[in-house]
């Protein structure tokens, strides 16, 4: 499987292994656009719309419960609108439509498994999380174990997944605006820390929330709108609008040179499964990292706090799903609009066959043949404003580990003084912030692909194992909890070093060296996070597991009923 | 949450019911979900020809129905649990609360 994602064409690579690795082709095959001041306005004024919501949203933030979870006054639809405006990035528009550009039927593929991972965290989690936590989802890991140590583990677990996440997403701003705007990298960089520190300093959770909102119906709206003029255009016949896919990539490879029963195979590549699933071992790892990985990204989990109930919670994840299931079947039908509209037409093709700005512009070339130049700079907008929101929840996750977790719980030994909490949260927002800006220059010109694959297998398997185990296994125990769950985070960044997209993708050893030779480390790694909890739990004889162990009940009434959980009023 | 109060809704016949059917429930729909999609990469991993087959004499492959019905039915699977979690169970929920806080 090692060769697997490499023996799809050089430049869909970038695209299909993760969304990182499509941000990653913008950097490699990224030049420096012509200023498109048609995007940047539009931009300015969803900037000016947000700074508005935050002086909004500042008023409103006044206690530690409003900067983490709104008040916990959010809606099941807006939360749900918020949960998939945090969960669709900028790579899984750009990159899912250039992937199914490229190679046609792997980009869904590839687009499922980022889908389902929320009917998991539907049936088993979302009403458990709402009725157990508070604050962050160490609230809920915590529940009945000492506090300490499970806090340590949920804070670096959830800040190894938000700083891989992050850096990811601030190395994709800057190759993007520079594609797209026309602007400088580094501008790019700061202008996205900047706007992400002003939103979540002021406005907490509330202004993340609108903001993650808006971006998710502009999307929408936009990717809605090119979607309807592709089948449009066929008049609403996919059977036309596959044929003639079919047939233009045929031509294409005719046209490079191709024998005509090496063209027809071409062409009819796209219609099926291609190289992208290989051996079944990496099939089944990389689909747990991503199904499990959703149940486990922090900041998603965050977002169960900020509704007033289960019921909402409920309603939050169905609209959620719903929204981003929509999403990847507009992708797929954009990415074969971009095979018909894109491809054949020479303004976006260079001379040299590639497209104009690299693979990554698939989208934003359709934009441009559906809608002209203002409907171009507004999808140009919409990514970046993506970006925005997708960093923004990102900050806020991190800063609630460190705050909460960390510094009210564990060193404050869960008496903080009053305000002190929130303003640790905002020192943190402040360095987290600073720190992403630099990483996101310093990481330039690095290969980053395998940075939100990563983030995934973390999640997977140390938050999940943790979390699943804490609330579902009497048996479970704090030091089963800790050590299972810290097996599970070293073992999956370790196998991930090891495994091709780092260390031969980004550590230039030669092909075919990795000491680990799958796509992704989830199988592995969860075994070892579920072994580890099981074992160490069973073995456990202290007088903590019997506490632990007899915390079971309540906490199990608690996560079924929610009696006693936060109520919007005392959050 | 006080032990005597969990010890007391814990023995409550309505608790008992909601906290099985649930889980059963949530279960069945958690192993549905796995078996369609692991079967689906499973059925690439092993013979991708079956979903490069074309439907009849067009250009549709069985592949697209295929992908499209995995995104439709984790859609569906989890709408149906939401209506029957929002209507049946928090029904019983209220019930276990009014008989608890008594």
């Amino acid at each position: 499987m090692r060769v697997s994602m490499r023996n799809l064409p050089a430049l869909a690579l970038a695209s299909t292994l993760a969304p990182g690795l499509a941000l990653a082709d913008v950097i490699q095959g990224g030049t420096k656009q012509a200023t498109n001041w048609t995007a940047i306005a539009m931009f300015g004024g969803f900037v000016i719309l947000t700074l508005f919501i935050t002086k909004w949203a500042a008023a409103k933030t006044k206690s530690a419960s409003d900067f983490y979870t709104a008040g916990g006054g959010i809606s099941g639809f807006q939360n749900g609108l918020a949960i998939a405006g945090d969960y669709m990035s900028a790579a899984s528009f750009l990159g899912i439509s250039a992937a199914v550009m490229t190679t046609g039927y792997d980009g869904l593929i590839y687009s499922i498994g980022f889908l389902v991972g929320w009917p998991i965290l539907t049936f088993l989690m979302a009403e458990r999380l709402r009725n157990l936590g508070k604050f962050t989802f160490a609230d809920v890991a915590a529940f009945r174990f000492a506090q300490t140590p499970v806090r340590i583990f949920a804070a670096s677990g959830t800040l190894v997944v938000v700083a891989f996440y992050l850096i990811a997403q601030m190395v994709g701003a800057g190759s993007l605006i520079q594609l797209l705007f026309g602007l400088d990298y580094w501008i790019a960089v700061v202008i996205v820390g900047a706007l992400m520190m002003i939103y979540v300093l002021f406005g907490g959770m509330t202004a993340t929330t609108w903001v993650q909102i808006i971006k998710a119906c502009l999307l929408l709206g936009g990717a809605s709108f090119m979607a309807f003029m592709v089948v449009l255009h066929y008049g609403f016949s996919p059977e036309a609008m596959f044929a003639d896919a079919v047939k233009v990539k045929a031509d294409l490879a005719t046209a490079a040179g191709k024998t005509p029963e090496e063209a027809a195979a071409e062409g009819w590549s796209i219609m099926g499964p291609g190289t992208f699933i290989k051996d079944p071992i990496s099939a089944i790892s990389f689909g747990m990292a991503l199904m499990f990985g959703t149940a486990g990204l922090p900041h998603i989990l965050m977002r169960f706090f900020t509704v007033p109930s289960a019921k909402e919670a409920r309603k939050s994840v169905m609209w959620a799903t719903g929204w981003i299931g929509y999403f990847y079947l507009l992708t797929f039908i954009i990415g074969f609009g971009a095979i018909t509209f894109v491809l054949t037409n020479p303004d976006f093709v260079g001379a040299d066959g590639k497209l104009v700005g690299g693979n990554n512009m698939a989208a934003v070339h359709l934009a441009h043949a559906v809608g002209g130049n203002v409907f171009l700079g507004f999808i140009s907008a919409v990514a970046f404003a993506t970006i925005l929101a997708v960093v923004a929840g990102l900050t806020l996750s991190g800063a609630s580990a460190v705050s909460h977790d960390l510094y009210a719980t564990v060193i404050k030994k869960g008496n903080p003084e009053p305000g002190s909490e929130l303003r640790v949260s905002r020192i943190t927002t402040i360095a987290l912030g600073i720190v992403a800006v630099v990483l996101g220059i310093a990481f330039k010109n690095q290969n980053i692909a395998f940075m939100v694959s990563l983030a995934f297998a973390v999640a997977a398997s140390a938050n999940f194992p943790v979390l699943f185990m804490s609330v579902l296994w009497k048996d479970c125990t704090t030091r089963g909890a800790v050590i299972g769950g810290f097996l599970g985070l070293i073992s999956s960044v370790v196998l991930t070093v090891l495994s091709p997209s780092v260390w031969e993708a980004t550590l230039g050893n030669p092909v075919g060296s990795a000491p680990f030779p799958y796509t992704s480390p989830a199988l592995f790694s969860m075994t070892l996070a579920f072994a580890g909890i099981w074992i160490f739990s069973k073995l456990d004889n202290s007088a903590r597991a019997r506490t632990d162990r007899a915390g079971f009940l309540a906490q199990q009434v608690r996560s079924e009923t929610g009696i006693g959980a936060s109520a919007a009023s005392d959050h | 949450m006080e032990q005597n109060l969990a010890d007391r809704i814990a023995a409550d016949p309505n608790y008992q019911l909601l906290k099985t059917t649930r889980s059963r429930f949530g279960w069945r729909l958690t192993i549905a979900m796995l078996v369609v999609y692991y079967g689906y990469v499973l059925l690439i991993a092993f013979d991708k020809s079956v979903l490069a087959a074309r439907i009849g004499s067009g250009a549709m492959t069985w592949g697209i129905p295929l992908g499209f019905g995995v995104i439709i039915f984790t859609m569906v699977v989890t709408g149906i649990y939401v209506r029957r979690a929002n209507s049946e169970f928090d029904e019983l929920t209220e019930r276990v609360k009014r008989e608890a806080l008594k």
